[in-house]
Order: C-alpha cells, then sequence, then structure tokens
C-alpha cells in the first residue's frame, strides 16, 4: 500500500494529493503543468511537501505533522526521470551498479537478462539509443533494490515500435519482481495498456479516483 | 640567488598554495552552487574581495593578522611557528589571491551540472559526499581543472601582497615577480629581461593548457 497524501505548494501552483494505491502500475495522466513530475519529486524526496505524509507500506517516508522528511538516499524509491539521466561519464556497466545495495535482493545477471542489457554493459552512454536508455535506466534503478519504481515518461523518447518492445519489460518489473510502480505519462492508449489503475491530474488536484482501468486484474 | 633557484622556487610555492587552495575552494564552490544557508552571500563576496582589493591592501590586512602580535600570528607564534617573512607569507599571499579566482571557474562549474544526476544518485542510494566525488565533481572536473591552473598563474603573478608579508629576502622569499621588481629598480635590466621571458613563458604554458582543457570539456558536453 502506497500512502499519498499530501499538500505541496510552488509559488502558485498548488499540489494536493489524497490517495492510497494497492501494488501493481499506477499511471499519472494529465495535461503538461498538471503536477504530474512534481508528485514523483515529492515522492522521491526531492521536493519538499508543506504538509502531509508519504509513506510506502510501513515505511513512513514524509511526515510533515511528526517531522519526518528522509533524504532521498534513504528513501529506497527508484527514479528513472524522463531524459533517464545516465551518468555521461561513466559506462553502462557502472551506470547500472551505482545504487547497488550491500544485502542485495536483486543480483546482477537477473536484472540484465530481464532487461536484455547484457550486450551493452561495456558501450559508452553516448552510444545508447533511446530504447536501450531506458532499458538501462530501468535497469540502474532496480540494481538499488527499491520499495517503489518512479518512472517519468518512461516511453516519450522512443518510436511506436520500440515502445511496444519497451512495455513487456515494464510488465516483468511488476510482476517478476512485484516491485510497485508509479509512472507519468500523457498518451491515453498507453495507459490504458500498461497499467492497472489511473490517477488522472488536472491543476495539481486528481480529477479521477484511482479507477481500475482496463482487465480487472487482481492487484491486491 | 640565480635565476633558475628563484624560478623553481616560485613554482614549487605556487604549486603548494594551489594544492592549499584545492579543498577550501572546492568546499566553498560546492556550497555556493549548491547550498542556501545563512551567509551566503557574505561568504561570496568575502572571498571575491581580494579580486578586486589593491593586493598590498588585502596584504596589509594580512601582515596584521599574521604578525606575531595579530590575531592568527599570535596562535601561530605560540606554537613555535613563525609566518610573516618567511616562504609559508609567500604561500599564504599566494593563497589568498588565487582563491577567488579558483572558486569562481570551479563553481562555473558546479552550476553547469545537470542537478537531475545529482538527484537520481541520491535516489540511488548515495549520501550528499558521495553525490559530490561520484557524479559533481567528475562532471565539472573541466572546470575544475581550468580554475586550478588560473589559480597556480595567478599565484605566480603574485607581487603586492607578497611584497607586504615576506618582503623580498632574496634565497628566502623573493619571488619571480619581486626579483624582476627588484632588479629593474637596482639597475639589472638584463636580468629582469630574463626573468619576464621566463614569467611570460609560465603564464603562457598555463594558459594554454587552461584553454585546453575548456575546449575538450566542450567537446564533452
Amino acid at each position: 500500500m502506497i500512502s499519498l497524501d499530501f499538500t505541496l505548494q510552488q509559488g502558485s501552483f498548488v499540489l494536493q494529493l489524497h490517495e492510497q494505491l494497492d501494488r501493481g502500475i499506477t499511471a499519472l495522466f494529465g495535461p503538461s503543468g498538471s503536477g504530474k513530475t512534481t508528485t514523483l519529486d515529492a515522492i522521491a524526496g526531492l521536493r519538499r511537501p508543506r504538509a502531509g505524509r508519504i509513506a510506502v507500506g510501513d515505511r513512513v517516508l514524509f511526515d510533515a505533522s511528526r517531522s519526518i522528511s528522509l533524504p532521498p538516499h534513504a528513501r529506497h524509491v527508484g527514479y528513472v526521470p524522463q531524459d533517464t539521466a545516465l551518468f555521461p561519464h561513466m559506462d553502462v556497466r557502472r551506470n547500472v551498479l551505482y545504487g547497488r545495495r550491500a544485502g542485495l535482493k536483486l543480483e546482477l545477471d537477473v536484472v540484465v537478462k530481464m532487461l536484455e542489457v547484457g550486450h551493452l554493459l561495456d558501450r559508452r552512454v553516448a552510444d545508447l539509443s533511446g530504447g536501450e536508455r531506458q532499458r538501462v535506466a530501468l535497469a540502474r534503478a532496480l540494481m538499488s533494490a527499491p520499495d517503489l519504481l518512479l518512472l517519468d515518461e518512461p516511453l516519450a523518447a522512443v518510436d511506436v515500435e520500440r515502445r511496444r518492445r519497451i512495455l513487456p519489460y515494464l510488465v516483468r518489473v511488476r510482476d517478476d519482481l512485484g516491485v510497485p510502480v508509479i509512472y507519468v505519462s500523457h498518451d491515453r492508449a498507453e495507459v490504458d495498456q500498461l497499467s492497472d489503475r489511473v490517477l488522472v491530474l488536472d491543476q495539481g488536484r486528481v480529477v479521477s479516483p484511482a479507477a481500475r482501468t482496463t482487465d480487472g486484474r487482481d492487484t491486491s | 640567488m640565480n635565476m633558475v633557484q628563484i624560478t623553481l622556487m616560485t613554482v614549487a610555492w605556487a604549486a603548494l598554495a594551489t594544492a592549499l587552495v584545492l579543498p577550501i575552494g572546492l568546499l566553498v564552490a560546492w556550497g555556493l552552487s549548491r547550498g542556501r544557508f545563512r551567509g551566503r552571500l557574505l561568504l561570496d563576496t568575502l572571498v571575491s574581495l581580494p579580486l578586486v582589493m589593491p593586493p598590498v591592501a588585502t596584504g596589509l590586512i594580512l601582515l596584521i593578522l599574521l604578525a606575531p602580535r595579530g590575531v592568527i600570528g599570535g596562535m601561530l607564534a605560540t606554537l613555535g611557528i613563525d609566518v610573516v617573512f618567511t616562504w609559508k607569507a609567500v604561500v599564504i599571499a599566494m593563497a589568498v589571491m588565487g582563491l577567488p579566482l579558483f572558486v569562481r571557474t570551479s563553481r562555473a562549474g558546479f552550476e553547469q551540472v545537470d542537478r537531475r544526476y545529482e538527484q537520481v544518485a541520491a535516489t540511488l542510494g548515495a549520501s550528499p559526499f558521495r553525490v559530490f566525488v561520484t557524479v559533481t565533481l567528475p562532471l565539472a572536473l573541466p572546470s575544475v581543472a581550468a580554475a586550478a591552473v588560473l589559480c597556480f598563474a595567478r599565484a605566480i603573478g603574485e607581487f603586492g601582497a607578497t611584497m607586504m608579508i615576506a618582503g623580498s629576502i632574496p634565497g628566502s622569499t623573493r619571488t619571480l615577480s619581486v626579483a624582476i621588481y627588484s632588479f629593474a629598480e637596482t639597475g639589472r635590466d638584463a636580468d629582469a629581461a630574463r626573468l619576464v621571458l621566463v614569467s611570460a613563458a609560465i603564464a603562457f604554458a598555463a594558459l594554454s593548457l587552461s584553454n585546453f582543457i575548456s575546449s575538450r570539456s566542450g567537446v564533452r558536453a
């Protein structure tokens, strides 16, 4: 269970969420400027809400009333930003291993195999295609054994064909590893295809609740 | 004292001053580019002050602070350390005058590093210190290296502050710049001219190195 219950103010923009999410894949859908990326930033600890509480399972990441705000490096929340932000001064292998945690749940082999990035490990980041970047960034985030994975428009930078090939990887993350995913998109078709539920954001508010979308799969 | 000795000692002192500036300058530059703390503007101004103040005036302030009866000099004196009019004063003068250049240049480099890389590194579990060492510093390295070269070159050229707190003691505190002045003053024009050539060569090499590093960083970005 992921609890997002917070208010965040940024200039005149106010983001307000009161949502409880089950595991599985949650899509944040909405026009640009509606607060999607800000939501991810708040969960990852990159922006500080004014009030409220954020928790993943029984781990409280932020609680204004108890003055709790874990720094990003203590949150165990994987974050793949829109441009992937792969470290340009490291090769793919060093990128993937950067966040490897001691007492690791995941072996490199497993992640590499699942995302099919083994042949890329010795490449330079600059030599990767858009789809490869996404997979490497996903592998890097997974190697830190996150309790929750945040993806900001993971498919925006790749064409339709590649998109179709990346979708299964995200499904594997959910089904094989059981890592809950929150991902941002402004593509309705993609959202319907991939997610277990959709939060539609508009001007910092959820305008449609966390309804199950497509197949009514059990996501508890 | 012969010219080779003057040159070598000046280069060694400038290198030492640069080594001294590096850790302090990195900390200040990083703090100014990333930190939000009280007194940030004051620190920014204080660090840059030697750049715009007359070096002689900076030298006099240093002299007052470091003299055996000064605030810092007094403490050092009880430890048996003499600073004023020794080679240590030369190094301190060089460091103080080089620090603003180092901070300004490396800070610009830190500000060019995309915050997204640092943020992602943090979400991957890296502490702020690890983020700095493994992400920020490597990405800003071209600027930091250029900053160190500029600091070194400035240290080589230091004159005003050095005169105030180290004087011009042959074989002990006489630097390249001070020697040029002394030689010209005492009519040894040929010797002065030779040292001018030496200092021009050092400056040329330093600037070329700095430009080379900057141009390479342009390619990488």
